[in-house]
């Protein structure tokens, strides 16, 4: 028995009760994107249709109540991630935007020609090419971890790598491989080196109980659309006197303080981060989708992935042995329910093509890690990723939909 | 498997299977190197244009059935023929995957240009994403034009 049934969370969820000629949906992309349940869908229509008004510029009561609510979902962002302070969690529009806002913002201020900055071989273009633009305007160095032959992070020589780095950029869990990072540990190497510690949270949060305080970190980004809730907005969350000491991003609206020919002041935290109308219906949305998780409990969500990505690793080895090749650990402890596979020499996109006609839903492609897809020695890979609405019946639906592949192009 | 036979046609399968005219030419033939940037499949166009006719043509990197099987028919279709002819059947190949010409028009076949075995990837047509797979290598082919 597992921990959540996933048959009755699969009733919440209106999109995958769909059926296309005749067949369920067998949605396996989470990892790109998840779908939304019931009750945020109403969230946000009943927000639409009885409460929606812009917020904090208007004194009338509308306003009022819709300001609460915006600020509402802040408070369940702070307590879903264990942040000290609500204003320490600052609305964007996705993890990518969070994390230019951390290159942007505190790398400009705090980073100048010859610091290092340190990632790894793993990271989402989101993590990489905002650096890379600093490098090129600022004259940092990139530094970056490597893997090990299990798609792990090679730790071996971390304190090398960390000599004299200001920065340590990290994913949580890899989108492409499903691998858990030492989250935690690699904080606290980063501040022992004297770096800040930026965790990309994007895979993380929306499957683990995430606690910003033991992890330790300064900065973590993630967004909305992955974890139940609307796409349009994401969060970054950062320490308070890092994002006190830190210069506006965008600038505009609900950003200052006041604003005068000669110049202008910023306002508080977090408004100083959040210039021009933010997303109100999705912050809303994204409180929703918070309530929705933790009706279910992170920890819970996270054994029930354990369990659906054991049995697939038995399964898929199972039927096709050498046939098929998950990249990444297989050790659960360290991954997620995410899984990038090679399948008979079948290109990814033929194989999702094939998998398509039995409705299941896999990407086909590079996931926005072309460096890691050059370590792994392809071009791009089919990854299969579940969520907590996905259960064991699903895995065998991909192993049979995998069969028919053979059928097309077997060798 | 129902509703795929139209995309991959034994034709196909056959030329991803065994492709044409794979290889490198040396300088100074032509280079051209395209990039699918939602899948990361690379293609490579050698051309080697004599007198205004393709005198030899090699394709290598990598990617799907659709892109390297278009591209196999490609160079076959392509070799010993004169410049304007390989335009012409450029022209005839995007018109079949529905893509406008340069004023956004849409390309009427022109029924002097034959096809032949690059007929059977029509179905493509009906995978809107599979249309940059299977155009990937003639993209190519018209930037190596431009180099020769
Ligand atoms: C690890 C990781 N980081 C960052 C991102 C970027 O997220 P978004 O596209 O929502 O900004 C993603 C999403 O694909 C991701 O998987």
């Amino acid at each position: 028995m597992s921990t959540l049934d996933a048959a009755t969370i699969k009733k919440q969820f209106p999109l995958l009760l769909r059926e296309i000629n005749g067949l369920p949906l067998v949605y396996l992309d989470s990892a790109n994107s998840s779908q939304k349940p019931q009750s945020v869908i109403d969230s946000m229509t009943t927000f639409m249709e009885q409460s929606y008004a812009p917020i904090n510029r208007s004194a009338y009561h509308l306003a009022a109540a819709a300001t609460d609510a915006f600020e509402g979902a802040r408070e369940k962002v702070q307590r879903f991630i264990n942040a000290r302070r609500a204003h320490e969690v600052v609305f964007t529009k996705n993890a990518t935007e969070a994390l230019n806002l951390v290159a942007y913002s505190w790398g400009r201020a705090n980073l100048s020609s010859g610091d290092v900055v340190l990632l790894t071989h793993m990271e989402h273009h989101a993590n990489i090419v905002p650096w890379q633009m600093l490098a090129q305007d600022k004259g940092i160095v990139l530094r970056w971890v490597p893997l090990t032959a299990d798609g792990q992070l090679d730790l071996t020589t971390l304190p090398e790598l960390l000599a004299g780095a200001k920065v340590f950029g990290f994913t949580a869990m890899s989108n492409v491989m499903g691998t858990i990072t030492p989250v935690q540990q690699l904080c606290a190497a980063a501040h022992k080196a004297g770096a800040i510690a930026v965790v990309d949270a994007c895979q993380y949060v929306p499957h683990n109980v995430t606690d910003v305080q033991a992890w330790g970190a300064d900065f973590i980004a993630f967004s909305s659309h992955k974890m139940c809730g609307p796409s349009g907005i994401g969060v970054l969350w950062g320490r308070e006197e890092l994002l006190q000491a830190m210069p506006p991003f965008l600038g505009g609206g609900n950003m200052i303080l006041d604003v005068r020919l000669d110049g202008f002041t910023c306002a508080e935290l977090p408004a100083k981060f959040e210039a021009g109308t933010p997303p109100i219906t999705e912050a809303v949305g994204l409180g929703a989708a918070i309530d929705f998780l933790t009706d279910l409990g992170m920890a819970n969500v996270r054994q029930h992935e354990i369990e659906v990505a054991s049995y697939a690793m038995r399964t898929l080895r199972e039927r096709f042995g050498d046939d098929i090749t998950l990249h990444g650990p297989t050790n659960v402890e360290v991954r997620g329910a995410t899984f990038s596979l090679a399948f008979r020499g079948i290109h990814p996109h033929d194989l999702s093509q094939v998998l398509d006609q039995r409705n299941v839903c896999v990407r086909a492609g590079h996931h926005c890690a072309k460096p890691l897809m050059r370590e792994l020695g392809v071009n791009a890979t089919a990854r299969a990723s579940f969520y907590l609405y996905n259960d064991t019946a699903d895995v065998d639906t991909l192993a049979d939909a995998l069969d028919s592949a053979s059928d097309i192009f077997g060798s | 498997m129902p509703g795929l036979e139209d995309l991959y046609r034994e034709i196909i399968l056959d030329h991803h299977r065994t492709p044409r005219n794979r290889g490198e030419l040396p300088p100074p033939a032509a280079h051209a190197v395209g990039h699918n940037p939602l899948c990361g499949d690379e293609i490579d166009v050698y051309l080697q244009v004599e007198n205004d006719i393709v005198k030899d043509v090699k394709v290598g990197g990598q990617g799907c059935s659709i892109s390297q099987s278009s591209a196999s028919m490609m160079s076959q279709a392509i070799k010993g023929k004169k410049l304007p002819e390989v335009r012409a059947l450029v022209r005839r190949f995007k018109g079949m995957m529905s893509i406008p010409d340069e004023d956004g028009n849409p390309i009427e076949p022109d029924p002097s240009v034959k096809l032949g075995d690059l007929e059977a990837l029509q179905g493509v047509v009906k995978y809107p994403v599979r249309i940059k797979c299977a155009t990937l290598s003639w993209n190519t082919l018209l930037e190596a034009l431009a180099q020769s």
